[in-house]
């Protein structure tokens, strides 16, 4: 037998497949990228994430009929562990705060009953109309609320990727954005109640089942807001003592956030309100703490984190759609969209009219008409979708399909005609703007007279919270976190 | 006792009040239970210590010169209600059909204003901006930095050169600043 030679070339692929692969699909996302803006004429017409999902599509294709990946590239465990964890975290951490909080009520309205609402009419409407025939099979009501939660929910990934191409104003904006993130606790308790509905059966839900979904929104919603804030807090401590190690700033920032982010998912708490009040909480004694350097580095670090696995996932989304598992049901496509579409309006109209009520600046027809018009959806409802065991829901494969015919459509019909609808109907844009220092003493005085008006008053507005908040916090935490 | 305070506003004071401040009757009426409430001593006015014993006002950096801008308006150390109602004024949401009187964008940023000049000679120096930073921040700013905060602050906003901030010049610095939402509450609409 021949004696093991020494070998000066060997070929070892399956070694480094994945990571390798991976790279692979980075570096090809990232150079579609700047095709598109080394093409003015039609980075002007469509917005990047459509661009990057025909990328996807071609590739998939070329793949598809090569069909040798083993690296299948968009799975939800790749989704919620790695891509979207970064989105998320620099949407906090940038978060304009005082807006944020300012629009807070206007956006648990949103977040909250907004997408109950439309889960519960979208189910609804389908169970109907698969009652009818119109769809040629069973239509169980319980699969149509799983589907309907997972649909309905406004996406982030895809908000941010358009909004930031159309700068609409701040009000707008935030509205709309915060919306997509806070919603997040609503769709992972909707799309886990039915779930486990689904599991145990729709002859064997108890009282206490529906009850328990019920308390169990309010565990997921303040436990991941809750485990965010501490690990924000966590974060702010533990810069303070970095001053002789300026180097290693930057990764505390983003390991403790991540980990806030993980420590989220094990207990089954949504995972991105967690990272966004991490990031919201951190930044006030973060940037206090670490050096300027740092500072920058950490900006860079976080929009390139997160631009480039918007990339990512818009290219992948579009990869994933090439495949042989279709099951395509016209009717069923096009009444989800229609459904979508009409319940977004329906509900934003009767949502801004109750909070109008309350509100200062009143919603008018023309934000209105963007904020259900904004209501895009996108790679969230895409992952959850995959999430689904076909062994407890039968329509699970045409749930896909249908999916990522609903993310087409908002990608591609609303994304492409949301610019020219925001220019035509004279949206308020937003302007960029620096504050000077009389702007920012000013603002801070009449923020100062604000609240001691409402003091007299006795009305406890705004004002009066973030008086009280920045009191404790001069007192009680600042010295001990910076 | 309290016989007084749970006494209700006559017909004419209540027209009265709406002519000078545009407050619809039932603002006027609960205000007017705010009032009386604040008045400890039953007697109808409001003096500084009435105001001072609300215990967020007290501890506000700006709380004695918010005070002071209610007494501007009597000229003297007690305020009636007319007064209180037209110092509150100021704070309504600007509406688009109805004229504006006290609560316009000008009026507005005068009570922001008032707050600096001290004196009262429509002028704001840099020891009067200097003072007001004093409240504004804690021990942690050195008095180098707060200097140079004040100088920074009134060259930007200086146009004639004479080392002060003028009303205009004051309102031209806020001019991209939305003060009729920021200096608006919405419980006074």
């Amino acid at each position: 037998h021949a004696k093991p030679e020494y070998n000066i070339i060997a070929v070892e692929f399956h070694r480094v497949e994945t990571p390798f692969v991976i790279g692979i699909w980075i570096f090809f996302a990232s150079l579609a990228k700047i095709g598109f803006h080394m093409t003015p004429r039609l980075s002007k017409i469509f917005p990047e994430s459509c661009l990057l999902i025909v990328v996807g599509v071609v590739v998939g294709v070329l793949l598809f009929q090569a069909s040798s990946v083993h690296v299948s590239p968009l799975t939800p465990d790749t989704f919620f562990l790695y891509m979207l964890p970064p989105i998320i975290l620099d949407a906090g951490y940038f978060m304009p705060n005082r807006l944020f909080f300012d629009h807070l009520g206007t956006i648990l309205l949103f977040a909250v009953i907004g997408t109950i609402f439309n889960t519960l009419s979208i189910g609804a409407s389908l169970w109907v109309l698969g009652k009818s025939g119109l769809f040629g099979f069973e239509t169980p009501l319980l699969q149509m609320f799983l589907f309907s939660a997972l649909i309905s929910a406004v996406d982030p990934v895809a908000v941010l990727a358009v909004f930031e191409e159309i700068h609409v104003n701040e009000i707008l904006y935030i509205v709309v954005f915060g919306e997509s993130l806070l919603n997040d606790a609503v769709t992972v308790v909707l799309y886990h109640m039915f779930e486990t509905y689904n599991e145990i059966g729709p002859a064997n839900i108890l009282y206490t089942d529906l009850l328990s979904g019920l308390a169990s929104f309010f565990v997921v919603a303040i436990g991941g807001t809750i485990i965010g804030v501490i690990w924000g807090f966590a974060t702010g401590f533990v810069t303070r003592f970095t001053d002789q190690v300026r180097v290693i700033e930057p990764i505390f920032i983003f390991v403790m956030a991540y980990l806030a982010y993980l420590n989220a998912e094990i207990f089954h708490m949504s995972s991105i309100l967690a990272i966004t009040f991490c990031g919201i909480t951190m930044k006030n004694y973060v940037e206090a703490n670490i050096s300027h350097k740092s500072h920058t580095t950490v900006k860079y670090t976080m929009k390139m984190l997160s631009s480039s696995s918007e990339t990512i996932i818009f290219m992948f989304l579009g990869v994933a759609t090439v495949n042989n598992r279709h099951n395509w049901n016209t009717w069923f496509v096009v009444m989800t969209i229609v459904f979508c579409s009409v319940y977004r309006i329906v509900g934003v109209i009767f949502l801004t009219a109750l909070a109008n009520q309350f509100r200062l600046h009143k919603l008018d027809k023309v934000e209105k008409f963007v904020m259900s018009y904004g209501g895009l959806r996108g790679a969230v409802a895409f992952a959850l979708v995959l999430l689904i065991d076909p062994r407890h829901v039968s329509l699970q494969p045409m749930f896909v399909t249908t999916t990522i015919a609903v993310i087409y459509f908002t990608v591609f019909i609303q994304g492409i005609t949301i610019k020219p609808l925001v220019k035509i109907l004279n949206v308020k844009r937003a302007e960029k703007k620096k504050l000077t220092m009389n702007e920012r003493i000013h603002e801070r005085i009449i923020d100062h007279v604000m609240g001691g008006i409402e003091d007299i008053l006795g009305k406890h507005g705004n004002y009066h919270v973030r008086d009280k908040f920045k009191r404790f916090d001069n007192k009680f935490i600042r010295p001990y976190l910076l | 006792m309290g016989n007084r305070s749970s006494l209700l506003l006559r017909e004419e004071e209540i027209a009265q009040i709406q002519e000078a401040t545009g407050f619809t009757p039932n603002q006027i009426e609960r205000l007017y239970s705010r009032f009386t409430s604040l008045d400890r001593g039953d007697c109808g006015t409001l003096s500084r210590e009435d105001f001072l014993r609300i215990p967020e006002l007290a501890i506000n950096p700006l709380g004695e010169r918010i005070v002071n801008a209610f007494f501007d308006e009597s000229g003297n150390d007690r305020v009636n209600f007319l007064q209180f109602m037209q110092v509150l004024a100021h704070f309504r949401p600007i509406k688009k059909n109805s004229p504006n009187r006290l609560n316009s964008r000008q009026e507005k940023l005068k009570f922001a204003f008032k707050m600096y000049d001290l004196d009262n000679d429509d002028l704001i120096s840099k020891d009067e901006l200097l003072a007001i930073l004093h409240m504004m921040v804690g021990a942690n700013i050195s008095e180098e930095q707060l200097t140079s905060i004040a100088e920074r602050t009134i060259m930007e906003a200086d146009e004639n050169g004479d080392g002060m901030i003028s009303f205009d010049e004051f309102s031209r610095a806020l001019e991209r600043t939305d003060v009729e939402q920021k200096m608006s509450i919405r419980f006074l609409s």
